[in-house]
């Protein structure tokens, strides 16, 4: 019960930060769809899959939401929200259908390939997309209400705060159901999951779909920030910064994905205000260091030491030992 | 008794290797079938073969009345057909207990994105399971971190949760220390007769076969060699030549 309440404390400050210096709320809400797409990356990750394309869904969404609002202008933010991820569901459930087939590398690398392909596409279809300069999205109003830029941006942290509790929430409660558990089962033996009886080709495809629906709001929210996608949105320099994030923080809690970008945004600025032209060099040290120190990131870290207070209650409690029949 | 497994006519050749030459096979409910055979004499491709591992080239497969030649091996075990294996197969990152749950799991068809795992299945036949094979005092441990005896019994239990009617296990007790290897066996076939569990096994230890097996095959070459009671096969001539190197 204590993370629920840790979390709704962060946000709580989160917020209290956000309302009292609104300066802070971009990087806050950007931050935070990081944080986002870093949990949707480590869904697949809890299968043993890092995906280095996943971008591409924050991408799909982001992009549905402007070609959307300019071509319905006075769409509600909200509706924006919901078609953008519905269109990563969409491109999740054929997209998914062959790359979840492919384990390590390949998975990694397909959808990369894939997401390369989408990212040339949106810089390329000047006419339909505006190239490299990408689209502007004129502020839509949200809930009904048409807000001026500040009070929009607030309403929108509140928003980002509220769909993250929300996301981890359920990314959490899957991880500990039964597909959720299956799905981390097939990282340790996929042999031993088809002679129980399971598809380890559907229990992937689920996890892949969830995966991309989570990165997909990610990509909503960033682009009703910005007022603007870019195909850089979609790049693969992006999908690295999310499997950074998610290794950073570690999949074995949804948290992770939070502590993972607290991690991020934190290396980032202190570099870029105390060594400017250091910071992808200190981003890459603290990469190696965390892969050295603790390999399942801050929460493996964490969750190892509650596991094996959790273990060693649990032998107190039953101490007779019965022996293997003999 | 009726046939679980019938085989008719099964053909595999690897290369030039021919691991299972037409063989016509039947196991009935309620035997403890023993296979034995040197290596490389096609135990392991029969078995590969009636799980769906490997499809045959020619010839059918029958699970209890049913064929099931070249069918996935996820579809065969859901017809109840339960595997364990020479190296145990075990989900190393979860306990002792998910490991079972997960196998508890799939037999409920209940695979939930939302309710806990341990919410959707059964916690006392989980429980049982464990206890049948002596594994309870273990539940809480990680299967990465057991003996390798426990491990055998961790991957009969995920078999055994299945509720299959027939088990099939490729060298239960290989790996294991040989003054540990009857206890071992003693626990499964308690297991595999309160449940019971049809059973077939390969096995090397004439003792352990002579003992806990109802039924023996000999495997020479991809064919059966004999086949019949312990006592037939073992004292047969060519058996004992060929197979066992007496």
């Amino acid at each position: 019960m204590k993370v629920p309440v840790l979390s709704l404390l962060a946000a709580v400050a989160t917020l209290v930060l956000g309302y009292s210096y609104s300066w802070t709320i971009t990087p806050i809400v950007i931050g935070l769809t990081y944080a986002i797409a870093a949990l949707g990356v480590s869904v697949m990750a809890r299968a043993g899959q890092i995906s280095f394309g996943h971008a591409m869904y924050s991408c799909i969404s982001a992009y549905t939401v402007a070609f959307l609002a300019r071509a319905m202008p006075g769409t509600d933010a909200l509706t924006l929200i919901l078609a953008g991820v519905l269109a990563s569901f969409l491109a999740a459930v054929v997209i998914g259908l062959f790359v979840v087939r492919y384990r390590g590398i390949f998975f990694g690398m397909l959808n990369l390939a894939l997401s390369m392909v989408l990212f040339a596409l949106l810089g390329k279809l000047y006419t339909l997309t505006g190239g490299s300069d990408g689209l502007r999205i004129v502020r839509p109003a949200m809930a009904g209400f048409a807000m001026e830029r500040e009070s929009f941006e607030r309403a929108l942290l509140v928003l980002t705060l509220v769909l993250s509790l929300a996301l981890a929430w359920w990314v959490q409660r899957y991880f500990r159901s039964g597909s959720g558990q299956a799905l981390s089962a097939i990282k340790t033996n996929e042999t031993r999951l088809e002679y129980l009886g399971f598809s380890a080709y559907l229990i992937m495809w689920k996890g892949y779909l969830l995966s991309a629906v989570v990165v997909g709001f990610s990509g909503a929210i960033l682009a009703l920030m910005q007022g603007l996608v870019t195909p850089e949105i979609g790049s693969w320099l992006r999908s690295g910064e999310f499997v950074f994030i998610t290794i950073l923080g570690g999949a074995g809690h949804a948290a992770g994905a939070f502590l993972g970008a607290v991690g991020f945004e934190t290396v980032k600025l202190v570099s870029a205000a105390y060594f400017p032209g250091l910071w992808q060099f200190l981003l890459g040290l603290t990469l190696i260091l965390v892969i050295f120190m603790f390999p399942t990131g801050f929460v493996g870290q964490i969750m190892k030491r509650v596991a094996a207070q959790s273990r060693a209650q649990a032998r107190e409690k039953s101490p007779v030992r019965i022996p293997v029949r003999n | 008794m009726k046939p679980l497994i019938k085989t008719t006519d099964l053909y595999l050749a690897f290369g030039g290797v021919v691991a299972a030459d037409n063989i016509n096979f039947e196991l009935r409910e309620g035997e403890r079938l023993a296979v034995i055979g040197q290596n490389g004499a096609g135990k392991t491709t029969f078995i590969n073969i009636c799980t769906g591992y490997l499809a045959p080239s020619k010839g059918k497969v029958y699970f209890d009345g049913r064929d099931v030649t070249a069918m996935a091996p996820r579809k065969i075990v859901r017809l109840g057909m339960g595997r364990s294996f020479q190296l145990p197969q075990l989900f190393t990152e979860h306990t002792v207990r998910q490991c079972v749950q997960i196998a508890a799991a799939r037999r409920n068809k209940e695979l939930s994105w939302f309710r806990s795992l341990e919410s959707t299945i059964d916690g006392r036949e989980v429980d049982a399971t464990l206890d049948l094979v002596g594994l309870l005092p273990d539940a809480d441990e990680l299967s990465i971190g057991l003996p390798e005896g426990k491990r055998k019994l961790l991957d009969v239990a995920m078999a055994l949760a299945l509720q299959p009617k027939l088990l099939i296990m490729d060298e239960p007790t290989s790996g294991v220390a040989s003054e540990d290897k009857f206890g071992l066996m003693e626990t499964v076939m308690h297991a595999l007769d309160e449940r019971q569990v049809t059973s077939w096994f390969v096995e090397h230890d004439v003792d352990i076969v002579s003992r806990y097996a109802t039924r023996v095959a000999a495997w020479i070459a991809g064919k059966v060699a004999a086949d019949g009671t312990p006592d037939e096969v073992l004292n047969n001539a060519q058996i004992k030549s060929e197979v066992l190197g007496a």
